[in-house]
């Protein structure tokens, strides 16, 4: 093990065990390995190579058959699928959190590399892949592996009516017809310089209106004509299902997105065998299999291990393994299919309330000795609980992408995240309730000769009670409810097949984890009624909670929006 | 055993404003003195100077023979009963506990014995109340239980701010009567603030008008009403006596 544990760090990393991370997981504090003396020479490091992958279908399918490549050759391999966005999957790369995930030279030349080529290197994707494998050694020490085979760029899609009625054929019609039209198009799509920003410089592109939308709708959207055009992916499945136009990129705007494995500098150091099994894959996978194995995934709703498989053994790289699963359950039934998984989801849902308690207690642990702090210290008090307040308006992706250079990828900062987010309630709760308790039995506490200490534990902290576990349920629901974003971060939990679920266009999945936590946060939010009633001073309490109830499922509703 | 309370030339500003403009006043052991006034006139601040809720900026303050300052302020807050208007009794604590409050924190072991016998004292049979909480009181009896949780423990003086003050006419009239009994039953020396001139001739042996921080003037009611020494006096007894004639015409 190369990782120094103190003693003091000795619960976290048993926590962490419980939840079932491997210490390795959770030691992402670690630095990038730096050569050392004791340094391990190459091939004699044993440990699991981490496969990650971004969060949409094809990416879970490449990482699948990543994963299972090594696997044969002999290799120990821990799966982190769906890696919030770019930022945070190369974040954990670079921090040496995972060692290999499928990406697009596009990418990392626009919105990793952010540069700009001339345009006569952007027209050869050779060249732009032996620009993009050159600055990412020397500025990030990470390598590209050869090319997959296949091209998977933007593909900007309307539908064949659309097409008809405005003459469409190329991205210049669009961009004429623009005003008349609403996009939908994916988050990502809409912030990047080669998205929405690039089209809109180079074609004029304005659309009437622009809706985000999470990969798995929008096709539906556009189908449902509730938007006009959209962004997809050229081996996207569903563009031949929904029979769409795909408009040429006639100024070349869009570079070459070559799919390719991007491995970290570590392995490529520590592991060289496995870099030498992954580029088995290179140069053997073409758009018209992708285009293929995408829609076995999307459409047909096939399980990403099978697909995965079966195109390794097709390819002759692996042979026939019997163990998997291969059930076609796309028509099973819906509780057929939740009961199949219930020991997956059962121990999802462990996992997810482990993360829960663990950040709340945490946070309850810091925000009520705040609270109570900054009732005496008035002055601060507004501007300290604002701050933590504006902790609550940062998205929880932005937030966890923020902790990936910190804390790398995992439970840690996941645990970081959360807590964050928990502080605010409890803190608020806390100072309002006490500095709210009845001022005039605080008074004449006072003049009648209690301590401050006697004043705070006979009189302030009962009277606040009430309000201060009212923020504390409030902060349990919302921790519920992000910790399903812990995912987004391979912290594991209830997240996991909701991020799976979006990226793979599968209700079913989606159900699989969003129904759980729902019922985990009235749980959750039952259990601390309970405690409520039981601290509430005698002379308050009401037979019923029905109102707060109410207002938890409410919050629950909010934050599980996609 | 009553004490006698003395303040000498005492100051105090909040800010700006000047609640106390060397003052000073005297209460003999075990007599009643009223303090009347406008709110803002510094009645409050010159009371709460006994109890140290108001440290003066300057002047001594005494209680008995020894000066505030001497000691630990829960210590002497502890031998000094205290009433204010809205009787603050601890809602989540029942009536028995409200009214053991001092001798508890005087670690009295008989604590429970002599919340019960203060209770009786305001005409609160015990068993009847010492288990309800104070929400399951009413207005008048409230005040009856902070007037009990103020003698529980006999101190030799009590504090009272405006402790009638937001009562109806009936439930304050036989209030003060209940008071007024105690006070002379227990000797005890009693500082009260109250803005009803007619309270003030009631309960108290001695009237202290204050104005802007100042003694006005010092007498029996009679006194005051015989021969204001000031305008300002003269002006407050013919408004007391303007509102009583409305009232009977």
């Amino acid at each position: 093990m190369r990782i120094c544990r103190p003693p003091t760090i000795a619960l976290a990393v048993t926590l962490a065990t419980v939840i079932g991370v491997a210490p390795r997981a959770n030691g992402q504090s670690e630095p990038p390995a730096k050569p050392s003396p004791e340094q391990p020479t190459a091939n004699s490091v044993n440990r699991p190579v981490v496969v990650a992958s971004k969060p949409f279908g094809e990416s879970y399918l490449l990482a699948e058959m990543f994963a299972q490549l090594l696997e044969s050759r002999g290799f120990e391999v821990e799966r982190r699928p769906g890696l919030g966005a770019t930022e945070i999957a190369f974040g954990a790369l670079r921090t040496g959190a995972i060692d290999v995930y499928p990406e697009y030279t596009g990418t990392g030349l626009v919105a990793i590399l952010h540069d700009t080529l001339p345009d006569s290197v952007m027209a050869d994707p050779r060249a732009v892949f032996a620009h993009v494998s050159q600055q990412f050694t020397l500025r990030y020490n990470a390598r590209w592996l050869p090319p997959l085979g296949f091209q998977n760029t933007y593909a900007i899609a309307v539908t064949k009516a659309t097409a008809n009625k405005y003459h469409l054929r190329t991205l210049t019609d669009l961009a004429r017809e623009s005003p008349h039209l609403t996009a939908g198009f994916t988050a990502d799509f809409i912030g990047r310089s080669d998205g929405l920003v690039g089209l809109n410089q180079v074609y004029g592109l304005r659309p009437r209106a622009v809706r985000p939308l999470a990969p798995a709708v929008k096709y539906q959207a556009l189908a449902s004509g509730a938007v006009d055009v959209i962004d997809g992916y050229s081996t996207d499945g569903l563009l031949a299902k929904y029979d769409l136009v795909t408009l040429i990129d006639d100024q070349h705007f869009f570079p070459p997105y070559e799919a390719a494995a991007l491995v970290s500098g570590r392995l490529d150091r520590e592991m060289p065998n496995a870099l030498a099994a992954l580029v088995l894959l290179s140069g053997r996978l073409d758009e018209a299999t992708m285009r293929q194995l995408n829609r076995r995934l999307e459409v047909d709703g096939q399980d990403v291990r099978r697909v995965a498989g079966d195109e390794l053994n097709t390819l002759g790289l692996v042979g026939r393994r019997s163990a998997l699963s291969t059930r076609a359950t796309q028509h099973a039934e819906f509780w057929a299919y939740m009961w199949d998984r219930r020991g997956y989801i059962l121990s999802l849902t462990l996992r997810h309330l482990l993360l829960v308690v663990i950040a709340l207690i945490a946070a309850v642990i810091v925000a009520v000795p705040l609270g109570l702090g900054l009732e005496r210290a008035r002055r601060v008090a507004e501007p300290t609980i604002g701050g933590l307040g504006v902790l609550q308006t940062i998205p929880s992706i932005a937030l966890l992408a923020f902790m990936i250079p910190l804390l790398g990828v995992g439970v840690a900062p996941a645990l970081v995240a959360l807590w964050l987010y928990a502080l605010y309630p409890i803190a608020r709760g806390t100072f309002t309730g006490v500095r709210d308790a009845d001022p005039d039995a605080v008074a004449a506490a006072e003049a009648l000769g209690t301590t401050p200490m006697q004043r705070l534990m006979w009189v302030r902290l009962p009277l606040a009670a009430p309000v201060i576990m009212a923020g504390i349920r409030t902060a349990a629901v919302i921790t519920v409810g992000a910790a399903t974003l812990a995912a987004f971060i391979g912290a594991g939990g209830l997240g996991e097949p909701i991020v799976a679920g979006l990226a793979l266009a599968d209700t079913r999945m989606i159900l699989s984890g969003a129904l759980p936590a729902a019922v985990l946060a009235l749980l959750v939010d039952g259990t601390l009624a309970l405690v409520e009633r039981a601290v509430t001073p005698a002379h308050r309490r009401r037979k019923l909670y029905a109102a707060s109830a109410i207002g938890s499922l409410r919050s629950v509703a909010a934050r599980n929006r996609p | 055993m009553p004490a006698s309370l003395s303040a000498r030339n005492v100051s105090h500003r909040f800010g700006s404003v000047v609640a106390l403009d060397d003052v000073s006043l005297d209460v003999a052991a075990g007599r009643a003195t009223a303090l009347v006034g406008e709110s803002g006139s510094g009645k409050t601040t010159l009371l709460r100077c006994f109890n140290r809720l108001v440290e003066p900026d300057s002047g001594a303050v005494m209680v008995g023979d020894k000066h505030v300052g001497g000691e630990q302020p829960e210590q002497l807050r502890r031998g000094i009963g205290y009433v204010q208007q809205h009787g603050g009794l601890l809602p989540h604590w029942r009536v028995l506990r409200n009214v053991a409050l001092v001798p508890t924190l005087l670690d009295r072991s008989d604590a429970d014995d002599v919340a019960r016998a203060a209770l009786e004292l305001v005409g609160l049979p015990s068993v009847e109340f010492e288990l309800r909480f104070p929400h399951e009181l009413s207005g008048g009896q409230r005040q009856r239980v902070a007037l009990a949780r103020s003698i529980a423990a006999r101190p030799g003086v009590v504090l009272l701010d405006e402790p009638f003050g937001a009562l109806d006419a009936i439930s304050r009239s036989d209030l003060q009567q209940t008071f007024d009994n105690l006070r002379k039953n227990l000797s005890v020396t009693t500082l009260l603030v109250t803005h009803d001139l007619a309270e003030a001739a009631r309960l108290a042996d001695e009237v202290v008008v204050m104005r802007r921080g100042k003694i006005e003037q010092r007498g029996s009611m009679r006194d005051l009403v015989r021969s204001p020494a000031t305008d300002y006096v003269a002006h407050l007894i013919e408004r007391a006596r303007a509102g009583l004639e409305a009232l009977l015409s």
